[in-house]
């Protein structure tokens, strides 16, 4: 049980460790590695670049596939089922795929090192993961109070937000949190479709892992694991609260 | 196969209707496509002379029960009521006027600030009643509403909504599976079959000249037995003279419905045969069930009649066994006849 | 207030034109809210991929042909990559199972509350970057890393043992982040498994292995089968772990695809191979689904 968390967790003080070496425990604390990069622009500007497409996708993402899997769920077409299915692909198909497919499309019509291209493919992979949690929370809920709702003189759209919407914020608020992890922590259409100046924090990551082993990442990762925890532990609670209330 | 198969029914003006029948008979599909939820593949819904089976459920101001309340948990109590009030644009004051008065007429005051939750199922019934009627819709539909409830409870509301109902005046379309639930609360009962109606009638004709055994057998308890017509007007059970004045045709075939409360234990030579037709046999079976008890008789081979009768200290039949040779007689005024093999 | 019909059209055809064409408008309109995530998917997943499945069949000349595919079956580096994809995607599938079916059985049979707290323990690394937690394996794993110093201080083995840089780092790494793949869906059919079943089974005279070969462990099959199919499936495609832990002997499918492309630029041959991985993925997928009927558990019917 422990051996599940604790190999991501060594991590951490390692990070705080002074030697250029991986060491463990680490001889000196210090806070050196994390100074190294709060203070590199290479390192710096490639977490702007995560965070801002980790927020763009996680506001594109959430209204697409809630959206796409409240309409799928409501209608009664024998097509719906046929396109949930179709929109749950990302999720087969192999990212790395995935990854040069887009790569070599996004060079076709210059999208590649951009942000706006990053965010389409991160919302591609993200929409998917929204649908089934949105799903999964519509089908506990009671529609009947959708259709109460309109018979007393709320239209359809009125009805969506006034009654069912309020009911589904926390599965709402989970699939943006998701989806911001989702990019933010992806790596491999990273590697192809984010570089020069729009690279992300994960490819310089993994360029980092693959040739030297810096401990700067101890440092990142330890980061990570503390956006990632927090993340996680928020949805948690915001869950707690909603039951109580 | 249709969940509805031309279906001719018109509801008056300020009436208790019933919609009954046994689950997936399409009752529910019926009360939705006058809601607006369902659209039929063709037809007509009019209230009054206005075509409406085109509108949108949110024009049509009909006001919905649901067999599970459909409350909105994220409002109080008086902010579900109201809310089809503020829909319309109704002013503050106004609406909580509305409001109040609405839970008064449901028994509910003083719980407007309440959150669903803390309601018990009772209660939320009459949230979901209310919220129903505050806006004065000139249609109420209701599917199974007291289905949720315990025995008592349901009994105790079943008489309540009938007073509400006369209270209000407004129409009420009311959908069950409950047989006695309608015979108590309707001014009329519509009973459906397998996307049919088969008959539609007031409760009291309904269950004393059913249309078919179909309906017979759904409505209350009932025997069965064939009869026979030999020449034209003249209806026998075996050698039993029913009906000597019967719209009946040598060879077409009937149906003897006979309920078990309408027999009585008789002794042969007391007995007026133009008053009374006496079925003779013995108590296959005897079941003692509280205020009443029940009875298994056969009469010959092939048929058994049912027998109830109350258990009152006077009541001569307490002693009843099977085995016994019993006499009984039921009075030719309640006579049931209906077509043999009209199932609907 | 009446529900009849009129005179003058036969009553079954009235307004059934109407009818029709609102229905269908109104369904178009609610399918459309699903049109812009159907849009991205054709752009991002659609075209490309049908790009790629397009390239695959044109040679360096720019002709159409099928030679990528042909090297696929006669260069002997190519047979290499494909045992060695599934080799990993078998044993670490295997190794999931073994620690991952008692880890969800522990959790089944903890009282739900309890439960919920320990999955947490599950979803933290699951919901952590994948980077960081290969990294984490780099480290431990390494020559005068935790896990050497730990043994030999306890005296498992006395020289430290290369556990990173190979096939045995790239397994840990590889099972380690999938498992909780497997251990979700698992937890989750072994949930709805009734105690009051096993009580039946006991009452009837089974033994407590009795009643878990023949009624816990047949009934958790659909979770497990489903966690192994999803993790087997991944392992098929991944690239980032094996390409850290394993230093370059571990070849997959997908670092084949990625060397094609840095060191060649052989859209062609990256293209074939890229759909050679699709096909089998589908295929295993589409077979093992119906084979188990998984077909409602993983689309979630409505």
């Amino acid at each position: 049980m422990l051996l599940l968390v604790i190999p991501t967790f060594i991590v951490i003080p390692m990070s705080f460790s002074d030697s250029q070496y991986l060491e463990f425990p680490p001889e000196v604390w210090s806070l050196r590695w994390y100074t190294v990069y709060l203070e590199s622009s290479k390192w710096m500007r490639a977490t702007v670049t995560s965070v801002q497409v980790g927020i763009l996708t996680m506001l594109v993402a959430t209204p697409l596939g809630t959206m796409a899997a409240y309409a799928l769920f409501v209608s009664g077409h024998r097509a719906a089922r046929a396109i949930f299915a179709f929109l749950i692909t990302p999720m087969i198909v192999p990212v790395i795929l995935i990854a040069i497919g887009a790569f070599y499309a996004f060079g076709r019509v210059g999208l590649n090192n951009t942000i706006t291209g990053l965010v389409l493919a991160h919302t591609v992979l993200a929409a998917p993961l929204v649908m089934i949690v949105i799903t999964a929370a519509l089908r506990t809920y009671d529609l009947n109070q959708e259709r109460v709702a309109r018979s007393l003189g709320a239209t359809r759209v009125k009805a969506f937000f006034v009654i069912t919407l309020p009911q589904i914020k926390f599965s709402i608020v989970t699939c943006a949190l998701l989806s911001f992890l989702t990019s933010f922590d992806e790596v491999i259409i990273a590697i192809f479709v984010s570089g020069g100046s729009n690279a992300t924090l994960t490819k310089h990551m993994f360029a980092a892992l693959r040739d030297f082993i810096d401990p700067t990442i101890a440092a990142i990762s330890t980061i990570m694991i503390l956006v990632s925890t927090t993340l996680l532990l928020a949805t948690q609670f915001i869950g707690k609260r909603e039951k109580q209330d | 196969m249709y969940a509805l198969d031309s279906v001719d029914l018109e509801v008056r003006s300020g009436e208790f209707l019933t919609l009954l029948g046994p689950s997936g008979s399409g009752k529910t599909t019926l009360l939705m496509a006058i809601a607006g939820f369902n659209r039929p593949d063709a037809g007509s819904i009019r209230f009054g002379e206005t075509e409406m089976i085109l509108t949108p459920p949110h024009k049509r101001e009909v006001g919905m029960v649901f067999q599970s309340y459909a409350l909105f948990p994220h409002m109080t109590v008086a902010e579900n009521v109201s809310f089809p009030l503020r829909l319309r644009g109704v002013g503050a004051e106004e609406c909580a006027s509305r409001v109040a008065t609405a839970l008064e007429t449901v028994q509910l005051s003083n719980l407007g600030d309440r959150g669903i939750d803390q309601l018990s199922g009772g209660q939320r019934q009459r949230v979901a009643l209310a919220r129903a009627f505050v806006f004065r819709p000139r249609i109420l539909l209701m599917d199974e509403p007291l289905s949720a409830l315990d025995k008592k409870l349901r009994e105790r509301m079943q008489i309540e909504l009938k007073h509400l109902h006369e209270q209000l005046g407004v129409t009420t379309v009311y959908v069950t599976h409950d047989q006695r639930e309608a015979l108590t609360m309707s001014d009329r009962i519509a009973v459906i079959n397998d996307g049919k109606l088969a008959q539609v009638d007031t409760p009291h004709a309904i269950y004393n000249h059913p249309a078919s055994s179909f309906v017979a057998d759904f409505i209350g308890e009932s025997s069965m037995l064939p009869l026979i017509c030999e020449s034209s007007g003249r209806l026998s059970f075996e050698n039993h003279l029913v009906a000597t004045d019967f719209k009946a045709e040598a060879g077409s075939e009937w149906s003897l419905v006979i309920r078990p409360e309408r027999l009585t234990v008789v002794r042969d030579e007391a007995v007026d045969p133009d008053q009374t037709i006496v079925f003779s046999g013995v108590v296959r079976e005897f079941v003692y069930q509280g205020e009443t008890a029940f009875a298994l008789m056969s009469i010959s081979d092939k048929y058994d009649l049912s027998f109830r009768f109350g258990t009152d200290a006077s009541s001569a039949h307490n002693e009843m066994q099977p085995g016994d040779r019993v006499s009984l007689g039921l009075n030719r005024r309640d006579v049931i006849i209906i077509p043999r093999g009209a199932d609907l | 207030m009446s529900a009849s019909t009129s005179g003058e059209i036969e009553p079954a055809r009235l307004n059934q034109e109407s009818l029709r064409v609102q229905g269908a408008r109104e369904q178009w309109m609610l399918l459309s809210l699903a049109a812009p995530a159907v849009v991205a998917v054709v752009a991002v997943i659609v075209i490309p991929v049908g790009w790629l499945f397009y390239l695959s069949f044109i040679g360096s000349d720019g002709q159409p042909t099928l030679e990528h595919y042909q090297k696929m079956i006669e260069y002997k580096s190519y047979a290499r990559v494909f045992v060695t994809t599934f080799e990993v995607s078998i044993l670490t599938t295997l190794l999931c199972i073994l620690i991952g079916y008692p880890l969800a059985y522990f959790l089944a049979m903890l009282p739900p509350r309890l439960a919920g707290f320990f999955m947490l323990a599950v979803l933290l690394p699951f919901w952590t970057s994948l980077l960081v937690r290969t990294y984490a394996w780099l480290v431990l794993l390494q020559k005068n890393g935790i896990l050497n110093d730990f043994a030999i201080s306890v005296g498992l083995w006395e020289n430290p043992i290369k556990l990173v840089h190979n096939m045995t780092g790239t397994l840990i790494g590889m099972a380690h982040i999938m498992l909780p793949f497997l251990v979700l869906p698992l937890y989750g059919s072994m949930r709805k498994i009734e105690r009051d079943m096993m009580h039946a089974a006991a009452n009837l005279g089974a033994s407590p292995a009795q009643t878990f070969w023949k009624v816990f462990f047949p009934l958790s099959l659909s979770g497990m089968v489903a966690g192994s199919l999803i993790v087997f499936v991944l392992c098929l495609g991944f690239y980032v772990t094996p390409a850290v832990l394993g230093g370059g002997r571990v070849v997959m499918v997908a670092t084949q695809i990625t060397a094609i492309l840095e060191n060649q630029f052989d859209w062609g041959a990256a293209s074939a191979l890229g759909v050679v991985l699709l096909v089998a993925t589908l295929v295993i997928l589409v077979v093992v689904t119906r084979l188990f009927k998984l077909d409602a558990a993983l689309f979630g019917k409505h």
